[in-house]
């Protein structure tokens, strides 16, 4: 992955959903997308559906990033899509999840597929590394086109391989 | 490097000169503990929440019969924590999965009876629940018959909500009022010592563990304990440790406490002998330092929500690592005891109540949680993992501290933060992975 080579600014929000309180996969996220040169509004953790509408709404993002690793993903993430979908200003927008989306660690591939029927233009889920969300990530940056990358946009029964954040064993709550 | 620590538990109690609570004021919960420690016996706890009252009452039933001096937990699921219990009630029609057990959902009553028969003063129970507006959660818990809680108006605000502190602090007030409002008192834990799971300097931990038990104690709690999470650098733990003991025997006078330690709560090591590792060093680090009870980890937490048998088996190990001799380990001398108090005492002097003044503190960065996201959090203050392991502030942001390193003040790279988020499972997985000797401090 080519690193030093001058990308556009993009614009991020960032966001947990609304029932994940987790923390550092936020910080992490932030740090990486400034590294690249990208601009982001940091929405932390436990954040309405609506309060995430509404910030898209401001912002205008180039993509929204949700991630989330309570395990509670595939339930919160399929509800704010739909809602995200539905609002005329933000049909188009690029919206990407990652992290642990459900509470069956190897086995919550299944939720891939449900998630990407339901309005995500990626989900990047698993115990991999980073790679697919940096290349999908240096589509955004390197494309005029809002063209949407199909990384873990499959048939969702190919692993897709990669948690946004690779950090696991956060669960610092409680 | 000096005083080192002894792992007689009651010479170190009896040196702390902590006189013994009044029976009245004591829960079910603390006299449990007190027995145990007494008894010079580790108390071991797990983290674990199902959704279903059968599977709730399985765990905590296989958490009763493990080997080991146990106490239950009930950890509640992410919805009731934000009391979303439409949605928890949702999943529980539905058979979605829930992250933990729905208090709220299931009601007083049906809990009540998932407790018959297995709660009571040989296995006191605590509910788990982070969550920054728990009254609620509170009111279900008194009439349930729970034992203990935890939690407080700044460690389950700040890391895990955005609810206004002065919002969660009133929330907390009330709370705590409830609480010391019943005939059989619950007990109630700071989270306090456990800020972020990681990179929360050890000074700021004790100073915020000590200021929310002041808090608790300021809305009639008469039964607390104080919290630290184990950190990066064992000896480092243990002179946190010591400061958090010395400065919660001098500040909590008669009060019933006793500390709890969190077998470490960030990312975790990934080999199954790494992860037991860390469990083993921080049951050790549990015996040396004199503390109560243990929160143990499991191996499977890397990775998901861990079973009944999982969690069984981290607890036996915990108690049996804990019933060994352990070599006694030289805590650091850096000072911590007098960061941590001066952090308390010029806190406590922005208000007349604890509460006001922890607000006022946050709200001018005169307390500031490194790397936390809160609205009410200053996030200028920066922390760092030195090369012997030590957590140590990076940027100091508005509080009164000594200024840190420069050399460790450059920009802060997202690998450079992951190194230092998975600093603790390079350490104990390395002894599996790669045959090197670990350079040790001690």
């Amino acid at each position: 992955m080519p690193s030093n080579i001058v990308r556009k600014g993009r614009k991020f929000v960032v966001s947990s959903v609304s029932s994940d309180a987790h923390m550092w996969n936020l910080v992490f996220l932030q740090l990486l997308l400034e590294e690249r040169g990208g601009v982001v509004r940091n929405l932390g953790a436990c954040v309405p559906d609506e309060l995430i509408i509404e910030e898209c709404r401001n912002e205008r993002p180039d993509v929204l990033v949700i991630s989330t690793v309570n395990g509670h993903g595939h339930l919160d993430g399929i509800r704010l899509i739909r809602k995200i979908r539905q609002d005329a200003e933000l049909a188009d927008l690029r919206v990407v999840i990652g992290g642990k989306l459900g509470v069956r660690g190897a086995e919550n591939v299944a939720f891939v597929e449900e998630l990407v029927t339901g309005g995500f233009d990626a989900v990047f889920e698993s115990e991999a590394g980073l790679q697919d969300f940096q290349e999908f990530l240096f589509g955004v940056e390197s494309s005029d086109r809002p063209a949407l990358s199909t990384v873990g946009a499959g048939d969702g029964a190919d692993g897709t391989g990669t948690e946004v954040p690779a950090l696991s064993g956060l669960r610092a709550a409680a | 490097m000096s005083a080192a620590t002894t792992p007689e538990r009651r010479d170190r109690t009896a040196a702390e000169g902590r006189t013994t609570a009044p029976g009245p004021s004591r829960s079910r919960f603390s006299a449990f503990v007190r027995g145990a420690a007494e008894a010079g016996r580790l108390v071991v706890q797990p983290r674990m929440g199902f959704a279903e009252l059968p599977v709730m009452r399985e765990g905590l039933s296989g958490v009763r019969g493990a080997r080991a001096t146990a106490v239950g937990t009930i950890t509640l699921d992410s919805y009731t924590r934000v009391n979303d219990h439409d949605s928890a009630r949702q999943a529980l029609r539905t058979g979605a999965e829930l992250n933990g057990f729905p208090l709220v959902a299931h009601g007083p009553r049906a809990t009540r009876r998932m407790l018959e028969g297995l709660a009571g003063a040989d296995f006191p129970v605590q509910v788990r629940h982070g969550s920054a507006l728990p009254y609620p959660l509170f009111e279900a818990m008194v009439e349930a018959g729970i034992d203990a809680t935890e939690g407080g108006p700044v460690s389950y605000c700040l890391p895990y909500s955005r609810v206004p502190l002065a919002e969660a602090t009133d929330a907390w007030a009330r709370c705590c009022e409830l609480l010391a409002a019943q005939d059989e008192q619950m007990h109630l834990e700071s989270f306090g010592g456990c800020m972020l799971g990681q990179l929360c300097p050890p000074s700021l931990l004790v100073a915020l563990s000590v200021l929310e038990a002041l808090f608790f104690r300021e809305h009639g709690l008469a039964s607390i304990s104080l919290s630290y999470a184990q950190q990066t650098n064992q000896a480092q733990d243990l002179e946190a440790l010591a400061a958090l003991r010395r400065l919660a025997g001098e500040r909590l006078g008669a009060t019933d406490w006793h500390v709890v330690l969190y077998t470490y709560m960030g990312v975790y090591p990934r080999t199954p002998m790494g992860s037991y590792r860390i469990l083993e060093d921080s049951a050790r680090l549990a015996m040396l330092s004199g503390t109560e009870r243990l929160i143990v980890k499991t191996p499977a937490e890397a990775f998901r929500i861990p079973t009944v048998a999982e969690n069984v088996d981290a607890l036996e190990f915990a108690a049996a690592v804990a019933a060994e001799h352990t070599e006694p380990v030289a805590a650091t001398d850096t000072g911590l005891y007098e960061e941590a108090r001066m952090l308390v005492d010029s806190t406590l002097d922005l208000a007349p109540t604890v509460g006001g003044a922890l607000v006022r503190a946050f709200a001018r960065g005169h307390l500031d949680v490194p790397f936390c996201l809160h609205q009410d959090n200053a996030n200028l203050s920066r922390a760092y993992v030195d090369p012997h392991g030590l957590l140590r502030w990076a940027r100091p942001g508005s509080m009164p501290l000594a200024p840190g390193d420069t050399e460790s003040a450059r920009p802060l790279s997202a690998q450079s933060l992951i190194d230092m988020l998975a600093y603790n499972e390079r350490r104990f997985d390395r002894e599996q992975l790669v045959r090197v000797r670990q350079w040790s401090l001690t």
